[in-house]
């Protein structure tokens, strides 16, 4: 679909062996020689646009470069397999906490279309005052160390080549522990993180003013090597009682972030804004966010976009989830997003699985690429007058903040009189706001002012730093900094002989060697599957009815993760999940081939020199004859497409009928469409077809085929077919067959 | 303390400003807010800032902690945590590295206290 992505001239020390589509990527040898491995490049990496891209026989007018390797939707084989990328970057979030069975994930989310890997941290990770190293396993992310960032991101430099377009590694540069973090993305080639000295304030209970001046240098590092930064406003959006109320002071963290940004050294186009759409179905929530989205787009228009999707309201339900994304997704198309974030529809229930991923990507590409260009023709109203007065309301509302917090005493006190995450709409307040003190706080008084001779003999430092006159580069005091000679970074690889990758890799090494199948949904060998149910009782008794059923399937560790009421009578759905401690060998499995297909000249010149004619009908009591004709129409690509005879007698014929005209015609080829019914209809219809063939002596001068949604080629072979056809078949698979069946017999 | 939506009675002043108006207000505040913030930052640092510059220095994360640790506790940070490893690779002839080695093992801080005084 496209060029092939530029790769590395040479390997260099360190990388790993290119990816094989038809392999598994092979974890250990990617942590082999990490000490050598060095980013092939730093910074954020956008789509490239490829405005009015004509694939298959449409025009689009928001999409980017295509990739080399990926899996289209579902109905791409009805539009030429075309996977059109939309223009905004794709993110996916991993929280698995083990890095290992991450990086498989991101595989699958890359081939689907996602080129942002947010991987989240583990829980109080953001409290640690100070770096940890190695591999640790993490709780609802991974720990976030050198080691394991250096593997992942040669892991997405596999990856990217393999699809054939740069994927963006992403964390965290929050915490007490920020400027630490910020250098080792840094070093390590990290193309973005969340960054914003409000996040720790607010939601981690960090000191106010250690935020603020670690954000400094962090942001100032970050600027550096041009990654991208993503705010931590949307966290209002999660926390507030009613969060549509937020709306003015959500304008106005972003503004903090942003100008203290700038103010330190970031570039504007390096500053993403994470906004969400703040409600959710049954509120009126495409007439309650657009206003927001707008003012927001409004005011900051030299941002970049980060559009989030809505997590405040998520139940357990996925498809609820699915559908409020794709409001979601409408209003970044109706307004703007420069990179689309995605929330598995499981968010709701657990930590989210591999598949999940996979399928919030999915709707994302889904709903852009339908969407494509459709502002051309649907555009937002600037002047209806409820959009017009709440965008102006909103931006009155955030000026108004923010007149008042500098009134009384800037963000800090601001802070301390719990001016932010309330519920009211501001000026109105329902104090419900989180306040934080100046004075305390994990980290209080660990700042100190800088000396008269306060010296950093490093490149990229943010503020006072009292370097010797006549120095050029800082950093040429001591040699070079890391910022500046990769080779000076250095490598720690485990610190704790118990606790890493080494010691959970040996727990399923047997299954790596031997190639063993078992489910899984977050790490190698979990284990998880999900059963749906639905169970004829009250919501509450069939959860509990549920679990029985899963110790009856010899599921271990049952939980329900969803319920649904139908009715209060009549019934729920139950999702269950459960472990199954079972293991397959695929050695063992007996699999039927795939199909032949031969060339449309093979099996025309066959025909041709053959004559041969087919006898068609669908047998039974059944008026169905849709399935039949795509298999012989020449306008669905069926059999007559090469030249067969086809006489399709219609629907609802008896058996004996069919055979009769076979013989009358002298078709070689009798073709009988069934659908699978209770009394065994279609089994008796088989088998009396057969019967009579043999018993009017013609079963060898002609090829007894049955086809039908719910047929199986074994199915029909055991009831005296020479072959059945199931669900997806296309003529083609039964016109080489028939060509293929006639050599071989010599008909 | 809660209280009510007073924002048609206190929008008066807003309501005449064009929307170029009043998104250049709404950037001149926020600049407000921010800039005691920045002069904080640009005069104070911290001992993850101080970290910072050792590991930019090639320093290990371990040997940081020791390292910043030490100068926390002895009232040093805010000469610079890589001001005084580099001071010490020079007085000592050794590489930065090195210099931060020593120091997390505990060695020459005397030297440091004679240079910058400090509470041991």
């Amino acid at each position: 679909m496209s060029d092939q992505p530029p790769r590395p001239a040479t390997a260099r020390p360190g990388d790993g062996a290119p990816l094989d589509p038809d392999r598994k990527i092979d974890i250990p040898a990617l942590l082999e020689d990490l000490e050598l491995y060095r980013p092939r490049r730093h910074g954020w990496h956008w789509r490239e646009l490829v405005p009015d891209q004509m694939l298959f026989k449409f025009r689009y007018k928001e999409t980017s470069k295509g990739l080399t390797n990926s899996i289209p939707l579902p109905a791409a084989h009805y539009f030429g397999d075309v996977d059109p990328q939309p223009d905004c970057v794709v993110t996916t979030e991993i929280a698995s906490g083990r890095f290992e069975d991450d990086i498989r994930r991101m595989r699958m989310a890359a081939w689907h279309g996602a080129d942002h890997m947010m991987v989240i941290r583990t829980a109080g990770q953001s409290h640690m005052d100070g770096l940890l190293e190695g591999t640790p396993e993490g709780v609802g992310g991974i720990a976030v160390t050198r080691k394991q960032v250096r593997a992942t991101r040669k892991a997405l430099d596999l990856i990217e080549d393999e699809v054939g377009r740069p994927i963006n590694f992403h964390s965290y540069v929050s915490g007490v522990a920020g400027p630490e973090m910020a250098v080792m993305f840094a070093e390590e080639g990290v193309n973005g993180a969340h960054q914003d000295p409000q996040y720790n304030v607010l939601y981690r209970n960090i000191n106010m003013h250690r935020s603020f001046v670690d954000a400094a240098v962090a942001k100032h590092v970050m600027a550096a090597v041009r990654m991208a930064q993503i705010d931590g406003a949307h966290n209002a959006n999660a926390t507030a009682v009613e969060a549509w109320n937020v709306m003015p002071e959500l304008l106005v963290q972003h503004a903090i972030n942003c100008a203290y940004s700038v103010s330190v050294g970031m570039p504007k186009q390096d500053i993403c804004l994470s906004t969400v759409p703040p409600d959710a179905a049954p509120a009126p929530c495409m007439r309650m966010d657009l206003p927001y989205a707008v003012a927001l787009r409004d005011f900051f228009g030299e941002y970049k976009m980060r559009a989030q999707e809505n997590t405040r309201y998520m139940e357990s339900d996925g498809r609820d989830a699915t559908v409020s994304h794709v409001m979601n997704l409408m209003i970044s198309r109706l307004t703007s997003a420069d990179i689309q974030s995605t929330i598995t529809p499981d968010e709701g229930r657990n930590v989210p699985w591999h598949y999940n991923n996979v399928a919030a990507v999915n709707t994302a590409k889904q709903s852009l690429v339908g969407m494509d260009g459709l502002r051309e023709m649907v555009k937002l109203d600037r002047r209806a007058p409820e959009l017009d007065q709440k965008v102006r309301e909103i931006k009155e509302r955030a000026v108004l903040f923010l007149e008042a917090m500098l009134e009384d005493g800037g963000y800090f006190a601001a802070v301390e009189q719990a001016y932010f995450v309330d519920s009211g709409i501001y000026p109105e307040t329902h104090d419900d706001g989180i306040a934080r003190k100046a004075d305390g706080g994990v980290a209080v008084g660990t700042i100190v002012p800088r000396s008269a001779d306060y010296m950093a003999p490093v490149c990229h430092h943010f503020g006072e730093n009292h370097l010797p006159e006549a120095v050029g580069k800082p950093c040429d005091l001591i040699g070079g900094c890391t910022l500046c000679d990769a080779d000076k970074v250095p490598f720690i690889d485990e610190l704790d002989p118990e606790d890493n990758v080494n010691t959970r890799l040996a727990q399923t090494a047997e299954l790596r060697a031997k190639g063993l199948i078992k489910p899984e949904v977050e790490w190698a060998a979990d284990g998880w599957v999900v059963v749906t149910l639905f169970l004829p009782a009250a919501p509450r008794v069939a959860a509990a009815a549920a679990l029985e059923f899963g110790k009856a399937m010899n599921l271990q560790d049952c939980e329900v993760i969803n319920k649904q009421v139908m009715h209060p009578a009549e019934g729920s759905l139950i999702e269950l999940k459960g472990r199954l401690d079972v293991v397959v060998d695929p050695a063992n499995l007996v699999i039927p081939p795939e199909p032949e297909v031969m060339s449309d000249e093979e099996i025309k010149a066959f025909v041709v020199e053959k004559g041969i004619k087919c006898v068609a009908a669908t047998v039974g009591e059944d008026e169905h004859s849709v399935g039949m004709r795509e298999i012989i129409d020449i306008k669905h690509g069926g059999l007559e497409k090469w030249g067969f005879a086809c006489e399709h007698l219609g629907t609802s014929v008896p058996v004996d009928k069919v055979l009769d005209a076979a013989i009358e015609h002298a078709a070689q080829v009798v073709l009988i469409s069934t659908i699978i019914t209770h009394g065994d209809m279609h089994r008796n219809a088989m088998e009396k077809l057969a019967d009579l063939a043999v018993e009017k002596g013609v079963r060898d001068k002609v090829l007894l085929i049955s086809g039908g949604t719910q047929v199986t080629d074994e199915l029909a072979r055991s009831w005296g077919m020479d072959a059945g056809f199931g669900r997806g078949t296309k003529g083609i698979n039964v016109a080489s067959f028939i060509v293929k069946a006639m050599r071989e017999r010599g008909m | 303390m809660a209280r009510e939506d007073t924002y048609l009675q206190i929008r008066g002043h807003l309501a005449s400003m064009t929307d170029e108006q009043l998104e250049a207000r709404f950037w001149e505040l926020a600049q407000q807010v921010v800039d005691p913030l920045v002069e904080l930052a640009r005069t104070h640092t911290s001992p993850s800032i101080e970290r910072s510059v050792l590991m930019r220095m090639g320093v290990d994360s371990p040997t940081c902690m020791a390292v910043a640790g030490e100068c926390e506790k002895r009232g040093l940070l805010g000469h610079g945590a890589g001001h005084i490893v580099w001071w010490c690779a020079g007085e000592w002839d050794v590489p930065v590295v090195e210099a931060a080695r020593r120091l997390a093992a505990g060695e020459g801080w005397d030297a440091v206290a004679a240079k910058w005084g400090g509470a041991a």
